[in-house]
């Protein structure tokens, strides 16, 4: 698990740990997700704000309302996420790791290794 | 649904403290109520209540004056002060007693809830400390159901643990037509808790918003350098905090700096930035 201090917004922080569980698989497409009482109660947050989490996530077509019965993580949640969390990447994360990476002069002869490891995400992705 | 028209009020003696306040709150929020010390927080809280009598304008909770102390009304309200003094009675007396006047008194959610802060239900009222006889009368307040709850500075006095158990509390226990009113110093302990922020100053309410709405006008974060639109700003060990216009991300609110900034006279307009 990663760790990360946000400071996003509230509703925002949430939508991004629900997320993050997708994709880790802790909770996969068709599982219900934690009712609005269940996740204000849990996390000490006012369930207005909660609800306000689900209204984006189901904008994004990452969760889906079953009227009267909650909210569902949709069949494509998985790769949803993916492609919007990598957009995010290139524009919020990259520029300040490029920039970490320029102030510390590290070589690429350095980073290769670490790049090294991302093979196994290409054989994944096969 | 709470509207307050043109209230005023005085102690005696005293030069007014509230002059032509008006205030209209929709059902099902939590309110935070903030104001510097001595500027009538607690004094709105008991108007609402029916605690004290306006000297003109008109309060009303859900189409009744508070004041006429109507049954129908007051088995609605129900007020934890800051201060209190609790009989020499055992818990389980005192909740068999008073829960009857509550007619949506939920004594297995009391239960639970007394379970959390770890209070036996045995021990004698009197006896206990100021931090348990305040976790008593905020349990015994959401048990109770109440469309309108009134809490006065509640996590004074609570113990660290016991303040993510009242955010907790709070948030999982409330139904769609309760409404919450917290006044409060400590907006940390309330933060993720309130969904809007009211402030009174100067016997008027100078500010008046939704956390979310300020979730997505502004910005408050710390950074090594002044940026350009800074709208407040304070040192920090890291460089600043600094309130900016929204860069188009939303941003968690920093109520302690956004209550500086509004003390140091920035204005807030309440214009929607065009990002979208």
């Amino acid at each position: 698990m990663m760790e990360f201090k946000s400071n996003k917004g509230i509703f925002q922080q949430i939508a991004d740990s629900i997320c993050e569980r997708i994709l880790l698989g802790e909770l996969a497409p068709e599982d219900k997700v934690q009712s609005v009482r269940q996740l204000a109660s849990q996390l000490g947050v006012n369930q207005n704000t909660i609800m306000r989490t689900f209204l984006e996530l189901q904008h994004s077509n990452i969760v889906e309302n079953r009227r009267g019965i909650g909210y569902f993580v949709t069949k494509d949640a998985p790769d949803t996420i993916r492609e919007m969390r990598k957009e995010e990447f290139t524009k919020d994360i990259l520029p300040g790791f490029l920039q970490q990476v320029k102030l510390l002069r590290i070589t690429k002869t350095e980073l290769e290794p670490l790049f090294n490891q991302l093979k196994e995400n290409e054989d994944e992705n096969k | 649904m709470i509207t307050i028209n043109n209230l005023s009020f005085a102690y005696k003696k005293q030069k007014p403290l509230f002059n032509e306040l008006s205030l209209n709150e929709r059902t099902g929020q939590i309110i935070g109520l903030l104001g510097k010390n001595g500027a009538g927080k607690t004094t709105l809280l008991q108007l609402i209540s029916g605690l004290l009598t306006p000297k003109s304008g008109q309060i009303d909770i859900n189409g009744l004056n508070p004041i006429n102390h109507a049954p129908v009304l007051l088995e609605q309200i129900y007020f934890v002060p800051e201060e209190f003094i609790m009989p020499s009675v055992k818990m389980h007396s005192y909740v068999n007693g008073y829960a009857s006047f509550y007619p949506r008194f939920d004594k297995a959610l009391f239960n639970e809830l007394i379970k959390q802060f770890e209070l036996d239900e045995n021990k004698n009222l009197s006896k206990m400390s100021h931090g348990q006889k305040k976790k008593f009368r905020i349990a015994f307040a959401l048990a109770s159901k109440c469309q309108l709850i009134v809490l006065d500075e509640p996590t004074n006095g609570l113990d660290i643990p016991s303040k993510a158990i009242f955010r907790q509390m709070v948030a999982g226990a409330l139904e769609d037509d309760q409404t919450v009113i917290i006044s409060t110093h400590q907006v940390k302990d309330v933060e993720t808790l309130i969904d809007k922020i009211l402030l009174i100053d100067n016997g008027q309410i100078i500010f008046d918003e939704s956390i979310i709405n300020l979730s997505e006008r502004y910005n408050f974060k710390i950074v090594s350098h002044l940026p350009e639109h800074t709208l407040y700003s304070e040192l920090n060990p890291m460089g600043y905090k600094v309130l900016t216009p929204s860069d188009g991300e939303t941003s968690e609110v920093d109520i302690e700096l956004l209550f500086n900034a509004i003390n140091d006279g920035v204005k807030f307009n309440n214009e929607k930035p065009n990002h979208e």
